[in-house]
């Protein structure tokens, strides 16, 4: 399940999402969905989002050592962060995507 | 069994016995405890002895990393890096940094669980341990939802059929902090590191066990060399090897106090007694009659070194010095308050272990009173006991009682002694004198007496008692009184003597006034019969003149 979006709009830098999730489940959908919209409205196109379904490939939990469902992730830029949660607080979200990041 | 639930063996010593089994299987168990008392070792225990036994286990570690948790049981032995090799044994770290975490809505742990599904269906995992539990409350804010998910995943692990172990810190007043764990659990096992007069003593208490019926106690337990062991009083199999044989005990007088000459080999001798009187030095006369037999002999002792237990033994004719050099005698010398009482049972039962020693000496048991609690001094030494009489090894013990108009001893051990000698040490008149006697000795018949008990340079000695007429005495008390028994004896032959001599004299006497009456009469008799001689002699005189007179009237 692959859910790209990403354009080639210069930003300050890009952000690379993992959203992990394990079914249909209403807190992934949930998360799913939370995420394409603060995606589409606050992050400028300067992104990069992957939705990894756990069901199917339960060794990616381990390898990226994943426990609670919904997570998402973010691996660029450095450091790593971690959100779980269905992500419905856009505000937090975005407060914690943020974070780490100069500027 | 029979009845009740069915049980998946721990392997840990004693832990199998208290608990009639195991750990109910097919079902999540608690460790819990505080920090250091053992819990990861239970369940790596509990892992290893079963992937050892043909039951793969899965490791789910939440805060020490698997080469750290391998590294650290090594010295036990256990070689976790073989048996993930042999896909009997898994690791799954799941660990989490707090820094990189934030929590936004509503969540689940979905895949934790499917994380522990694969791991388990990967080596078909029988037992799961979960080491600590408690990381992922301080790794999430969101309680209520983790508290679901642990309910979840106990029930899970119940749904999947795994002997499960999990561990948990110990909360202030509970038995977890979260107050949540202990009733999702079918069995609660409770680890405790309490320090008694700073000396630690570990234990441990099954709070509960789902549907079997298990020791309440808390029984203390080991971290030795050899792992995980607890010491269940109930594990004390009354199953010895029973020797005929006897052995001397290095007194000829104590032996001949006892029908058959010495104490039975791989029996229990308690010494006791007060201060001086004599108790080390007797414990040690039975190590060299063992060396003398060409048998090795141990001396744990915990008062005193090496060196002056054999000076010391010297001012009685006693040298160790070269048993010790021929390696038929050990002393191991080592102060109750410098390892904790188990620290202390594991040494002593690996020192035994390594030297093989026919006959043991522990000098003295009473010392580790003052150590720790007497319930538990009084479990590690039954298990001493237990340990030497399963080992057909003949155990000295000496004790040390400050009372010795009482005969108990202070651990409650005297039951399990299979002869018991009573040292005394006796004021009377201003001094003090050594008795010994037997309270008992089982299965054979023993002198009652009260021997007087003398160490000099050329060894020990029981005197046999001195029945006065005023009871048993001993020491100088005795002497006195022999010389006085003496005194009275000259006495008495001295008038015997006078009176044959007063007889003598008198019969003497009366002989000769026998004499002098018998020579008075015969003078008087010899005056008789001159007399008569003269009257005949003047009859004849008269006659004669008569018949001249006749003759001159005729004429």
């Amino acid at each position: 399940m692959q859910d790209n979006a990403s354009n080639d709009t210069p930003m300050h830098s890009m952000v690379e999402l993992t959203l992990y999730v394990a079914g249909q489940t209403p807190k992934s959908v949930a998360a799913i969905r939370n995420l394409e919209r603060i995606c589409a409205d606050r992050l400028d196109g300067a992104y990069q989002v992957k939705v990894v379904d756990l069901k199917e490939n339960p060794r990616l939990a381990r390898e990226h050592n994943i426990v609670a469902i919904p997570t998402l992730v973010r691996k660029l830029p450095a450091p790593i962060q971690k959100i779980i949660g269905d992500l419905s607080d856009t505000e937090k979200v975005l407060v914690h995507l943020r974070m780490g990041v100069a500027g | 069994m029979a009845t009740g639930i069915d049980k998946a063996a721990t392997g840990i010593d004693g832990f199998d016995d208290v608990t009639e089994g195991g750990l109910p299987r097919g079902r999540p168990s608690l460790v819990c405890g505080s920090a250091g008392c053992g819990k990861t070792l239970f369940a790596t225990t509990f892992l290893v002895n079963g992937a050892r036994a043909g039951e793969p286990g899965l490791f789910v570690t939440f805060e020490e990393r698997p080469r750290d948790i391998e590294a650290n049981v090594e010295s036990l032995g256990f070689d976790l890096g073989d048996l993930c090799e042999r896909g009997l044994l898994q690791f799954e770290h799941v660990h989490f940094d707090p820094a990189e975490l934030a929590e936004v809505g509503d969540f689940d742990l979905e895949a934790l669980f499917l994380r522990l599904e694969l791991a388990v269906e990967e080596i078909g995992a029988k037992r799961v341990v979960l080491d600590t539990i408690e990381s992922l409350f301080s790794a999430f804010d969101n309680q209520a939802i983790l508290r679901a998910e642990i309910r979840r995943l106990f029930d899970w692990l119940k749904e999947k059929g795994l002997t499960a172990v999990i561990t948990g810190e110990r909360g202030d007043g509970s038995l977890t902090r979260q107050g949540l764990e202990e009733y999702v659990s079918d069995c609660v096992v409770l680890l405790d590191h309490r320090v008694h007069n700073q000396v630690s003593t570990r234990r441990l208490r099954i709070v509960k066990y789902r549907g079997t019926a298990h020791g309440t106690n808390e029984y203390p337990f080991l971290i030795g060399r050899d792992g995980f062991s607890v010491l269940p009083v109930s594990s004390l199999g009354l199953e010895h090897k029973v020797f005929e044989e006897r052995i001397s005990s290095g007194v000829p007088d104590l032996d001949a106090m006892l029908t058959g000459g010495g104490f039975h080999r791989g029996s229990s001798v308690l010494l006791s007694g007060v201060a001086g009187s004599g108790k080390s030095s007797l414990g040690l006369c039975f190590a060299d009659a063992a060396c003398r037999r060409g048998e090795r002999a141990l001396y744990l002792s915990f008062e005193e070194s090496a060196g002056q237990t054999v000076r010391n033994l010297r001012s009685i004719g006693l040298d160790l010095q070269p048993w010790i050099d021929q390696g038929m005698l050990k002393c191991s010398a080592a102060r109750p308050t410098f390892y904790s009482l188990e620290m202390h049972l594991a040494i002593m039962l690996a020192e035994v272990a390594k030297f093989q020693p026919s006959l043991v000496v522990l000098d003295p048991i009473s010392a580790f009173l003052d150590s720790g609690e007497s319930l538990e001094v009084q479990s590690m030494l039954l298990r001493i006991v237990d340990y030497l009489k399963s080992n057909g090894i003949t155990g000295v013990f000496t004790h040390l009682t400050h009372d010795q108009g009482v005969a108990k001893t202070d651990a409650g051990l005297s039951s399990l002694m299979d002869a018991w000698l009573l040292l005394l040490n006796r004021e009377v008149n201003g001094e003090f004198n050594r008795e010994l006697f037997l309270l008992k000795a089982r299965g054979m018949s023993h002198s009652n007496q009260v021997r007087e008990f003398v160490m000099s340079d050329t060894g020990i000695r029981l005197l046999p008692p001195y029945l006065g007429e005023s009871g048993a005495l001993t020491g100088s008390a005795r002497r006195v009184e022999e010389a006085r028994a003496r005194r009275a004896e000259v006495d008495r032959l001295l008038k015997l003597e006078t009176m044959r001599q007063n007889i003598e004299q008198r019969r003497r006497k009366a002989e000769a006034e026998i004499a002098q009456l018998r020579a008075q009469v015969d003078a008087e008799e010899a005056e008789l019969r001159r007399l008569s001689s003269a009257e005949d002699e003047h009859l004849l005189a008269a006659q004669a003149d008569l018949a001249d007179l006749i003759a001159s009237r005729r004429g």
